[in-house]
């Protein structure tokens, strides 16, 4: 337990380092929230309460995807990249070498990460976003404190998602194919492009059951208190809590399989 | 050469870039579901019909692809200039931003270009434009300053990167949020921020102001008239920039030292 808290400090620290890269992830956060905002401005004033949202709703949503690209990888982990060259190269045998857990090694680096990205490039682009537009803000520190459990458990969900991509390098080498395909489902079921209760009939339905929800659309759903009761804001934890399990358990058979069976390159 | 080397890498992968440029088209295909998906909700956005904001996507979308395609790879460099291995591109004897455009030169981002062509061609089936000599020829001239324009930025940001390695994505919001704020009508933004990439960043050049022309619309407030056809002017003196700021780079540089 203590080497995976020095991980997952360490993943902190690492991406701590590049504060320039930081400082231009917000600019450019902060750039495409703007562009966002004005999109559904006229989107909302053509049809208020567009699924559900009040133009104050919508624009929360906006900067909350802002925030989360990074921290919920919404474009990607963050670490699929490297994790891939390293089995692409054979480096990987190292790390089976070592005496920790593969995926619980990665999972504490990406947490360590996603905490240093929550702070670096969440709540600065929101900040701004709360400065220029009237948006809906949470009614107290315990609806923000439901906010921050379901930015948690999205992360972990993107987590397994992304490392699930990874494994499949150990059979393809070039994960660049399957890197793109999850990207686009990020994109897009994720709900960063568009709320997912705007899309229509069976899309929609689909799209909301879909593990990407749980990566923005259920954590701003949360922020917005549309799941006021208890039974309910549960039901959200639940569904993010079941895909994190299912997909992390398809990232430990993946990796058994890979590393009974795959020959490591240049090994 | 070095583009050609970089696709006969790519086909050793044969399925994996058969993906990635089914995906590439997808990609930006998403965007434009996302406005088929607005306009299922709406019928004009900011006073703009369904095909008149199809052909400021489809215009937008083509000379970005162009531009990505071409010029996409040097944002990359930042990595380059970080570790020194630029290094190995200035011993040869070829001009470095022809190199470095040419780096990890990736074909699949012809999937962009076909998808904003392929609107680009929807959007004029729909449209019901008054044709006349001076349209016709705008349009291509539209797409190829508006791809320069693109791609002089591209440069400018990579130039950048000589001083500050990590600050490639600040470029992204430029290139990448250009095309996205483009495919909109200026209408629906603040007048602000319409003087500002007519004034600041000319990305309005790209296709605002020649496709505000098309549709017969006046152009943003305070803008002259004459400003339509200026896109050409525009992109030389867009990469007169663009260039004077890679030489100052390339001077300015010094490898790692190890």
């Amino acid at each position: 337990m203590r080497l995976y808290a020095t991980v997952a400090a360490g993943g902190f620290r690492r991406h701590a380092t590049y504060r320039v890269a930081t400082a231009a992830g917000v600019f450019t956060n902060t750039v495409f929230g703007f562009i966002l905002s004005y999109t559904y401005i006229a989107l909302w004033a053509e049809r208020p309460q567009l699924g559900g949202y009040s133009m104050e709703d919508a624009l929360a949503y906006v900067w909350i995807g802002q925030a989360l690209i990074t921290v919920c990888g919404l474009m990607g982990g963050g670490f699929e990249d490297e994790l891939i060259e390293r089995i692409r190269t054979g480096d990987i045998a190292v790390d089976l070498y070592r005496p920790a857990d593969l995926q619980t090694w990665w999972f504490s680096a990406n947490l360590g990460r996603a905490a240093y990205q929550l702070l670096g490039r969440g709540v600065v682009p929101m900040a701004v976003g709360a400065l220029v537009f009237d948006f809906t803000l949470p009614s107290g520190p315990g609806a923000w404190l439901a906010f921050l459990v379901a930015v948690v458990l999205g992360s972990v969900v993107s987590f397994a998602i992304w490392y699930l991509v990874a494994m499949s390098a150990f059979w393809l080498l070039d994960g660049q194919g399957v890197l793109q395909v999850a990207w686009l489902g990020g994109l897009f079921f994720s709900g960063m492009l568009l709320p997912l209760n705007v899309f229509p009939g069976a899309l929609g339905e689909v799209a909301r059951v879909l593990p990407w929800a749980s990566m923005l659309q259920v954590p701003a759903d949360v922020y917005l208190g549309r799941y006021e009761d208890a039974g309910a804001l549960a039901g959200a934890y639940a569904f993010q809590g079941c895909w994190a399990l299912v997909l992390f358990g398809a990232g430990r058979v993946a990796q058994a399989a890979a590393t009974r069976k795959v020959v490591v390159q240049g090994g | 050469m070095v583009a050609g080397m970089w696709i006969r890498s790519t086909m050793t992968y044969r399925s994996s870039f058969a993906l990635t440029l089914v995906t590439s088209f997808c990609v930006t295909l998403f965007d434009f579901v996302v406005i088929l998906l607005m306009f299922g909700q709406v019928k004009g956005l900011g006073g703009f019909s369904f095909a008149e904001v199809a052909l400021l996507y489809g215009t937008a979308g083509t000379s970005f692809g162009i531009a990505d395609l071409t010029m996409g790879s040097v944002q990359r460099m930042g990595k380059r200039v970080r570790d020194g291995s630029l290094d190995m591109f200035l011993m040869r004897p070829a001009p470095l931003l022809a190199q470095v455009a040419a780096d990890k030169f990736a074909l699949r981002r012809f999937g962009r270009v076909a998808q904003g062509l392929l609107v680009l061609v929807w959007a004029l089936v729909l449209l019901d434009v008054a044709w006349t000599p001076v349209k016709v020829v705008l349009l291509p001239v539209m797409l190829v300053c508006g791809a320069v324009i693109f791609a002089a930025v591209m440069v400018l940001g990579a130039s950048a990167l000589f001083w500050v390695q990590d600050a490639a994505e600040v470029t992204n919001s430029f290139t990448y949020g250009g095309n996205t704020l483009l495919g909109y009508p200026p209408t629906i933004f603040a007048q602000e921020l319409v003087r500002g990439v007519v004034y600041v960043v000319p990305l309005a050049f790209v296709n605002w102001l020649p496709a505000l022309y098309v549709l017969d619309r006046p152009a943003p407030a305070g803008v002259p008239e004459w400003a339509v056809f200026a896109s050409p002017l525009v992109a030389a003196v867009c990469c007169g920039v663009a260039g004077l700021a890679w030489r100052a780079g390339i001077r300015s540089y010094r490898s790692t030292g190890s």
